[in-house]
């Protein structure tokens, strides 16, 4: 759909910048329903214009704080404030707040004008505004030529462009998403995405999204906030997120990983040579593990070594000497994805470590095959340590 | 497949197992005799007799008056009680109101109608039009209950979330989105209570007084003294108007599901 993409999008990081004060912020906030709690105590910040996405899997309590945001539910304890005032007590058709709902909550009895209308009545604008402004709506989202539509004569993607435009006619400080892509076919749900980030950068509001879906937070996000059992486990960039996970949990979670459970040998040396990063050794049942990272856990202490799979290099010949992590093993299986072909390889000691090579080539049949002997290597910076 | 010679019998007996009686009642009542059992020839006759029968004509207009005010009243009451069934899942009685809810629908009428009689004479109400329209309320309002119930247990309760998101507060809400979209339930339930109300003989004769008698007492009351053919002319128009209604409900529904067909192609062949 979105042909024109729009401006070129620029640096965007006001969580770095000691200064920025956050524009939403959620304050120990704790959410109980009987024994069972959803959110437990927690802080977090989102700024202006930020495209902030709540990752984690279904009861991991990301919707229940979407839904306190919105005012359908109060906080057990703690309070949100939005740009500095505290929202408790405030009813939903008060705050300044829009949310685009999972199901689209289209009203069926009303055709997608009257859906985008309903909002901007609300307010008690004028007639000639409203009007203009459904209008641009309608723009906004490519259905001019469907405004006297019931919703039930709209298909699903156009059903998601009315929810859409109806959550923003009333240009609300924070749009919340509640899994908008999750009802599309996967083509469609791409191009959706693109498109989403397009008018949130084009109309500058705060995006709140929460998904389920890593590939799609990963995509539209400025920052991601992974989620488990009510508590944030880590919020980051994309990238961060997934070169840097700060544990097994949302290592996992994001994309494809291999843990190898390790311990520490040695204190990490800070290097010996000035200038050159710290360097962290480990011992897997006998495999040593070389990594670039300082690490802050004791000589012995348990650990774990992540590495994602397209990380680590796969090859028939052995390695030059010298090579900082290399480790013999068998091709036990292999899993052609089209752009990258994912090897299953089979440790001498029974372990397996999967290693992604792309496809550069068209062969159709490709030099490693199965049962083959193969070397994998990887360099120190390629891995991380990971302490909890 | 053709259908065997044994499932085309029983076929044949159900059908006329259900219609015989009502069709012996429409062919008699345009008998020209005055004799129920003997056909004398073609005749409107008992028609002209039926609308000159004032008093007839009184109870049709008695029922009309009590079918519609206690359908209404019963339509409003009943779709309160359906609205607290259902959202509120825990209040103080909550056991002791559904039960309520339920209890006319088991109970058998001569036992409402005395429970009725019996309040209206111990708080000493002349019985009349205003306390059949009462009774008739009473247990009618359970039906459309449970109508309006069923219909709210799918009820999509984000639309309601979502009018409230746009700022809409609740009580505008209820009136622009949760009312128009249950309204063929309420109105499903307005003409079932108009149909029982029209149909009810026991708890109207436990609850009505002089003045005041309906339709189906007054049938029932001339039936004693001997049917006539005019009887037959008055079922035979009370068997019209709810064929009528049964037609026309069916067209409607299957216009609806034609209408849904048509919108599920437009929506394909839309972009996107």
């Amino acid at each position: 759909m979105a042909k024109s993409l729009g401006p070129v999008k620029r640096k965007f990081s006001p969580w770095t910048e000691p200064s920025a004060t956050p524009f939403i912020r959620f304050e120990d906030i704790t959410k109980r329903y009987g024994d069972f709690v959803a959110v437990d105590n927690l802080t977090l910040d989102i700024y202006e214009r930020e495209f902030f996405s709540l990752l984690g899997p279904s009861g991991c309590g990301k919707t229940t704080l979407m839904r306190m945001l919105a005012g359908f539910e109060e906080p057990t304890s703690g309070r949100i404030l939005l740009q500095g005032k505290d929202l408790s007590g405030t009813p939903p058709y008060k705050r300044p707040t829009n949310m685009m709902f999972q199901s689209y909550a289209l009203f069926p009895h009303m055709s997608v004008e009257k859906n985008i209308t309903f909002g901007l009545e609300q307010d008690g604008l004028a007639k000639a505004d409203i009007a203009a402004r459904v209008e641009e709506m309608l723009k906004l989202v490519k259905l001019e030529s469907f405004a006297k539509r019931k919703p039930a004569q709209l298909s699903g993607g156009q059903r998601q462009r009315v929810a859409l435009a109806r959550s923003l006619a009333k240009r609300p400080k924070v749009l919340l998403l509640d899994e908008p892509l999750g009802a599309l076919d996967r083509k469609l749900r791409e191009e959706t995405q693109f498109e989403l980030m397009d008018i949130q950068h084009t109309l500058g509001l705060t995006f709140l999204i929460v998904t389920h879906d890593q590939e799609e937070a990963m995509t539209v996000s400025d920052r991601i906030a992974v989620m488990d059992k009510g508590v944030v486990m880590q919020v980051a960039t994309p990238a961060e997120i997934y070169e840097a996970p700060n544990s097994r949990y949302v290592a996992e979670f994001i994309g494809d990983i291999n843990i190898l459970e390790c311990s520490m040998v040695g204190q990490p040396r800070p290097s010996l040579l000035a200038g050159h990063p710290p360097h962290t050794t480990l011992d897997s049942q006998g495999l040593m593990i070389g990594v670039e990272q300082d690490c802050k856990a004791g000589v012995g202490e348990q650990v774990a070594f992540a590495i994602r799979p397209e990380k680590v290099r796969i090859s028939l010949d052995p390695p030059a000497d010298g090579t900082a992590n290399a480790v013999h093993g068998e091709v036990w299986d292999i899993g052609y994805l089209g752009d990258f072909s994912v090897f299953l390889v089979k440790l001498d000691d029974g372990r397996i470590l999967r290693a992604a090579q792309a496809n550069v080539s068209r062969l159709v049949d490709r030099p490693i095959t199965f049962g083959d002997r193969v070397w994998l290597t990887w360099s120190v910076d390629a891995g991380l340590v990971l302490t909890r | 497949m053709k259908p065997s010679r044994f499932d085309s019998t029983i076929l044949t007996l159900c059908f006329a197992f259900l219609y015989i009686p009502i069709i012996i009642l429409v062919v008699y009542s345009f008998n020209a005799s005055k004799l129920v059992t003997v056909w004398g020839g073609f005749s409107l006759e008992w028609y002209k007799v039926m609308w000159s029968n004032q008093g007839l004509m009184d109870a049709a207009w008695v029922t009309a008056r009590v079918g519609v005010l206690s359908a209404t009243l019963g339509t409003i009451l009943g779709t309160m009680a359906a609205l607290t069934l259902v959202r509120f899942p825990r209040f103080p009685g909550r056991m002791a109101f559904t039960g309520m809810i339920y209890a006319p629908l088991v109970m058998p009428e001569v036992i409402t109608g005395l429970s009725l009689l019996l309040l209206f004479v111990a708080i000493n109400i002349d019985r009349g039009f205003w306390t059949v329209t009462i009774a008739h309320t009473t247990f009618t309002m359970c039906y459309v209950a449970i109508i309006v119930q069923s219909r709210l247990l799918t009820f999509d309760r984000s639309l309601e979330e979502a009018a409230l998101d746009l700022g809409c507060p609740p009580v505008k809400t209820f009136f622009k989105i949760t009312l128009p979209l249950i309204l063929p339930a309420i109105v499903s339930g307005w003409m079932l209570a108009f149909t029982l109300s029209l149909d009810d003989l026991v708890i109207a004769s436990f609850t009505t007084g002089p003045g005041a008698t309906t339709l189906p007492i007054k049938i029932y009351s001339q039936v004693r003294l001997g049917v006539t053919p005019e009887i037959n002319a008055i079922c035979t128009i009370l068997i019209g108007l709810v064929t009528i209604g049964v037609i026309a409900a069916s067209i409607s529904s299957k216009r609806s599901e034609l209408r849904r067909i048509r919108h599920e192609h437009e929506a394909l062949r839309g972009p996107i």
